[in-house]
């Protein structure tokens, strides 16, 4: 008897390490501490007609601000929903706004008339990537509350449900 | 009681080798093509050894910390092929940017980098920009290296990207070009 319940709590501890191993592997990662609650660093970017683009233009908004770039697969992966989300919850303040960490135009151009994107893109840079506590793999998304702070910070390809859950619910905050 | 103490270390030994084996399985279960985004030809990519997390073309981020702390071990070149941008947020201390490795530019400066060098050079390439299975150029200049007939190559294997792998785990950087 003692010896079976000795196995069972060895086959959980088993699992467990394996599951933790797995886990430390995995895509899904937590970068530095994420600077939630902070206000979101301003910039002014450069977008691919070659405006500017001004972060504080967008405050009273839910802003998603996604770094990205044309080589990432993850991040190609993700765009498809940005794109929904930008179209299903434009009426009600969400302002999705991509960073290329490409290092050029080019591509992000033909990238975003392929994938019809529907919100403004820039071209980041290493100013911008460090206001952001870095940008050393991608992507990463922020998700800015209409009061201009940081509300969540994703490193890793994000979790789509998770994140149109963070977005509906800084919708909702009045 | 002797013999439950045995079967429990034993067990536990299994555990903790199985948690160590999973990023290989991870890295074959991606096949480390670089998707869609790759540029390599499919015949390089059949010629050179497969890259698979724990093969011996690999080295990991502590193991490299080592080599570049050591007094004695032979010091590596050690060569960036990732994106710019990343390289000039952070990369390792005597790392050359070279260009990306999944464009053609990126391998042009590859082998004028290397050209000049003996063959059993001992080369460290890096990029550190998505996750392993997901990056694109890593192996188009492992690959390359390979054609070259460079037999000393290794790649720095990052499981997730170069933050997470090697800035946030405190290893040295530096910024610029």
């Amino acid at each position: 008897m003692r010896k079976s319940v000795l196995l069972v709590v060895l086959i959980i501890l088993v699992f467990s390490i394996y599951r933790v191993g797995w886990r430390g592997s995995g895509r899904k990662t937590s970068g530095p501490p994420a600077s939630v609650h902070s206000v979101a660093p301003d910039f002014t970017l450069q977008d691919l007609e070659g405006q500017p683009l001004e972060l504080a233009n967008y405050r009273g908004k839910v802003v998603m601000l996604d770094f990205w770039a044309t080589w990432c697969t993850p991040c190609r992966g993700e765009i498809p929903h940005f794109v929904e989300f930008q179209d299903k919850y434009r009426e009600q303040g969400l302002q999705v706004i991509g960073i290329s960490m490409d290092d050029g135009p080019k591509p992000v151009r033909e990238f975003s008339q392929q994938f019809k994107m529907n919100y403004p893109v820039a071209m980041g840079n290493e100013k911008v990537a460090a206001a952001y506590g870095g940008v050393l793999g991608l992507p990463i998304t922020f998700l800015i509350g209409r009061d201009g702070r940081v509300a969540a910070k994703y490193v890793g390809e994000v979790q789509i449900p998770i994140l149109e859950q963070g977005i509906e619910s800084l919708l909702q905050a009045k | 009681m002797k013999e439950l103490l045995k079967y429990c270390c034993f067990v536990v030994a299994l555990a903790i080798l199985a948690a160590r084996v999973v990023p290989s399985r991870q890295a074959l279960a991606n096949g480390f093509s670089g998707g869609a985004a790759s540029a390599e030809p499919a015949q390089a990519q059949s010629a050179a050894p497969d890259l698979a997390s724990g093969s011996a073309q690999l080295i990991n981020p502590e193991d490299l910390f080592n080599i570049i702390q050591s007094s004695k071990a032979e010091k590596p070149l050690i060569l960036n092929v990732g994106p710019s941008l990343l390289y000039m947020q952070a990369h390792i201390p005597g790392s050359e940017y070279i260009g990306a490795g999944s464009d053609a530019q990126g391998i042009e400066s590859l082998r004028r980098r290397v050209r000049p060098l003996p063959h059993n050079k001992f080369i460290v390439l890096y990029c550190g920009c998505c996750p392993w299975g997901h990056c694109p150029n890593v192996r188009p200049a492992y690959n390359e290296l390979h054609k070259l007939g460079f037999t000393n190559v290794k790649v720095l294997y990052i499981a997730d990207n170069f933050g997470t792998d090697w800035v946030y785990k405190g290893y040295p950087t530096i910024k610029g070009q």
